[in-house]
């Protein structure tokens, strides 16, 4: 279970990311962060700004129009 | 970065050149997304970039000129004909409407980036040539930015991994 969820539904490039890091910064290593996104781009930008920062990415799924995201901070 | 505990140790730069509505957005989403990745990031404002580091921005756009960009006129995507584009109040008109499109998309305003920047550390450098040049006042502009000239970037972009020029 996510310790802590970020709701970014709604906001556009490059909003999802900057508010994940910010909640990021919150928790402590090995919390999990959910990130519910409406943004198509934020699967493709949620992978990339996980392999370049090293936080764990341990979900990406699509529940209709939702985007959802795992990660695990490092 | 501050929070360098990824120890991720890449940089990058950018030279910020436009200032207009539009122009303004791709320096400050790359900027503040290269700064969540733990990059560090500098931003060097010149010419007409420079005012975007004024405390208030009037960010405005013009159609003109610019045949890629499609208007929603009378239910369609169009581009304004130059002619039209040269008439009083269509700049303010075509402003507004992106501007609005903006909000409508949950696109953030620059506003907002440019403090997003700021909270993240992205270091910011006014071009002092520019500032005389137009005769801008640095005590309009916001607080934490260094001034410094092309020595004082190209001191920079050698260090950095990714240098930008927007």
């Amino acid at each position: 279970m996510a310790d802590q969820t970020l709701n970014a539904e709604g906001l556009n490039c490059p909003l999802p990311i900057i508010k994940a890091k910010k909640a990021l910064k919150g928790l402590e290593t090995g919390q999990v962060l959910e990130v519910r996104t409406t943004d198509p781009g934020s699967i493709a930008d949620f992978a990339a700004f996980c392999s370049q920062t090293g936080n764990e990415l341990l979900s990406s799924n699509t529940e209709g129009n939702i985007y959802l995201f795992e990660i695990k901070k490092s | 970065m501050a929070d360098g505990d990824f120890g991720n140790a890449k940089s990058m730069s950018i030279i910020v050149t436009k200032g207009s509505l539009d122009w303004a957005y791709p320096p400050f989403i790359l900027a503040t997304t290269a700064a969540a990745m733990d990059l560090d990031v500098t931003m060097f404002f010149t010419f007409y970039g420079l005012p975007l580091l004024n405390k208030k921005l009037d960010l405005k756009m013009t159609t003109l000129g610019n045949p890629a960009m499609k208007m929603p006129i009378a239910g369609m995507h169009m581009a304004m004909p130059n002619i039209v584009a040269a008439m009083p109040g269509v700049d303010r008109g075509a402003t507004t409407m992106m501007k609005n499109l903006f909000k409508k998309k949950g696109v953030a305003s620059i506003e907002d980036l440019r403090e997003a920047a700021v909270e993240s550390d992205v270091r910011m450098i006014a071009c002092q040539m520019t500032l005389d040049l137009f005769e801008m006042d640095r005590k309009d502009m916001i607080d934490g930015i260094e001034l410094g000239g092309a020595a004082t970037y190209i001191d920079v972009a050698t260090k950095s991994h990714i240098n930008l020029f927007i």
